[in-house]
């Protein structure tokens, strides 16, 4: 089973917000949708879970979605435990179940000392954390989680990713959007966004492999197809020529998702 | 420093609704408030009834504003008049005097009927008067039940609009809009709570003022009760409406106070209707709070039932479905804007 956007256009006034997108996602899939400030993300969330309608193109979802907004979703003024509560009373979930549901959760996520804790008083990871885990808990089909990394230290995400990746070994379709193009190397499948359009779309591997050119590594920059690595520069040669002190290299996805951009640029 | 000033033109300039607020508004205040803030009555709504009540409205000074004659009518008819608040005063012939009867609840009304009957009856035999309802021409027995309805107003305009938008800057609207709630749900759950407190509100200030300041109770509490739901529902109306066109909390503070200054000023509450300008007098006539309070006072202090307040009932009937009808209309479409089509 999958859901997602096909085509899909949202225009706010004068400006579009997003242009012909489509996005699959798979039950058991992490699709990844990866892209800076203004590229996006966040309207196709909105799109997806039904917030912002859409001008063109046709929305799938399950009647059941789970959604994380970009500021994590959590009452301040509610504790963990009773944020939790809430969404299980909201799905009209059998409340033993619930029960043992939101303990084996806050068990996973690591929360349980946290339980009577206010949203409010909790650190950034953990917050993120509860806003997942308050999405996950009605078992959705589908999981749309907007930027849920954003902001977190090293070890915060790791553990959220974890978790995410449980939420799909579970049999759900997950879509999380992120700023942090490492963190799509995880996706069953990338959807790389740039004001709104596809940059590169398909799983990682075809994504790497679509990349117009070729990639080399550095010592000196290479003018505005360069862009730094560590203490060397990659050059983006679209001809596939070697430039001057240049080392071919196995672009990453980092590298692909900047040669699409600069591609885009300079066909501007 | 200069850097600093510099700044700070520059943010007071890019928040236009503060600044249209800083430098309109004093002006519009002025002038509503400098029109509306007069405790000079000109003009007392006055029956006359019994023998000869033709012949005497006349004589009458003309503050007396003679809307009703009544020469079958008596006593009787005179009080059922000031209950339903329909006259202020009522001048009753009998035989050969006269008893002027004074609405009490309507206090600066009744000081100047007091004053004016005095003057007559030093140069009309038998000319007697009686204030009914407030004797003592009691303040606090004319402005406690108006201010249970500022206090509602407080809590349901004030209160509620900041809770929505609260909920919007914190992204938990998004949320809710996700789950499989109805709008009217999110609606209902969202105002309940404020409906309760300010029902207690009432409570507890109607019952400080009869216990603490000896604000008379005359009435029945059904339709006091009634009148406060009514009025609860235009005031948390408001309170939605205004969250719906706020962007922030501070925002919604300001159109909420924009809301409440009016009504503390133009509803009667603390300046008689009668004696504001006709420019600004309408504004009162619009405004949910006159109504509560002709409807509080009604009941409290003149005893007025259910049938002597259909009017005022009526009118924040229909107020309060006009605000909370667009209330809830709007806040449904901010909820769900994209939800029409079923998901698949």
């Amino acid at each position: 089973m999958s859901w997602g956007l096909e085509s899909v256009s949202v225009v706010f006034g004068d400006t579009i917000a997003l242009e012909e997108v489509s996005l699959q996602a798979r039950a058991g899939d992490i699709a990844v949708v990866v892209g800076g400030d203004g590229a996006g993300k966040t309207t196709l969330c909105r799109a997806l879970v039904g917030l912002d309608e859409v001008a063109s193109g046709a929305v799938s979802r399950p009647p059941r979605t789970g959604f994380q907004p970009e500021t994590s979703g959590v009452w301040g003024d509610l504790t963990v435990a009773e944020n939790l509560q809430f969404v299980a009373g909201a799905y009209d979930i059998d409340p033993g179940r619930a029960g043992r549901r939101i303990t084996e959760l806050l068990e996973v996520t690591q929360l349980v000392d946290a339980r009577d804790r206010l949203g409010r008083e909790l650190s950034g990871g953990m917050r993120q954390k509860l806003g997942v885990t308050m999405a996950v808990l009605s078992d959705p089909d589908l999981l749309v989680l907007d930027e849920p990394t954003t902001g977190l230290d090293p070890v915060s995400r790791v553990e959220l990713w974890s978790f995410i990746a449980l939420a799909a070994r579970e049999g759900r379709a997950v879509v999380v959007t992120t700023a942090y193009v490492d963190e799509a190397a995880r996706a069953s499948t990338v959807l790389a966004l740039d004001e709104g359009s596809v940059l590169a779309e398909g799983t990682v591997a075809a994504v790497v492999e679509a990349m117009p050119g070729r990639v080399y590594q550095s010592l000196v920059a290479g003018g505005v197809n360069s862009w730094r690595r560590g203490e060397s520069w990659r050059v983006w040669s679209p001809d596939g020529s070697v430039p001057l002190g240049g080392i071919a290299t196995v672009p990453d996805l980092s590298d692909v998702v900047t040669v699409a951009a600069l591609a885009r640029e300079a066909t501007r | 420093m200069l850097a600093m000033i510099l700044k700070e033109f520059r943010q007071v300039g890019r928040d236009r609704r503060t600044l249209a607020m800083l430098i309109v508004m004093p002006v519009v205040l002025l002038l509503v408030f400098g029109y509306a803030a007069s405790f000079d009555v000109t003009e007392i709504p006055t029956m006359v009834v019994g023998d000869g009540a033709a012949t005497r409205a006349d004589l009458l000074p003309p503050v007396f504003a003679v809307e009703t004659v009544a020469v079958e009518a008596g006593r009787e008819a005179a009080e059922a008049a000031l209950v339903a608040g329909e006259a202020h005063v009522a001048f009753v012939i009998d035989g050969g005097g006269a008893t002027a009867l004074i609405d009490g609840s309507e206090l600066f009304m009744a000081r100047t009927a007091v004053q004016v009957v005095t003057a007559m009856s030093a140069q009309v035999p038998g000319l007697t008067q009686e204030v009914l309802f407030n004797p003592e021409l009691d303040t606090s027995a004319v402005l406690v039940p108006g201010l249970a309805g500022l206090i509602i107003v407080f809590v349901g305009t004030l209160v509620t609009s900041m809770s929505v938008v609260r909920e919007r800057e914190a992204g938990t609207l998004e949320q809710l809009a996700v789950m499989p709630f109805k709008p009217k749900d999110v609606f209902i759950g969202k105002i309940a709570p404020y409906f309760l407190i300010a029902a207690i509100d009432i409570v507890i200030i109607l019952v400080i003022g009869t216990v603490v300041f000896d604000v008379p109770f005359n009435g029945s509490v059904l339709p006091l009760a009634l009148g406060a739901v009514l009025f609860l529902f235009v005031a948390l109306g408001i309170g939605v409406l205004i969250s719906s066109v706020s962007e922030n909390q501070a925002q919604a503070i300001q159109l909420a106070i924009m809301t409440l200054l009016p009504q503390i000023i133009l509803s009667g509450i603390i300046f008689p209707l009668t004696s504001m300008a006709a420019g600004v007098r309408w504004i009162g006539y619009i405004l949910p709070l006159t109504y509560f309070n002709l409807v509080a006072k009604g009941v409290m202090v003149r005893g007025a039932s259910f049938g002597d307040l259909l009017i005022p009932m009526g009118l924040l009937g229909g107020l309060g479905a006009v605000i909370f009808g667009a209330a809830v209309v709007r806040f449904a479409r901010q909820l769900r804007p994209a939800r029409s089509g079923a998901p698949t």
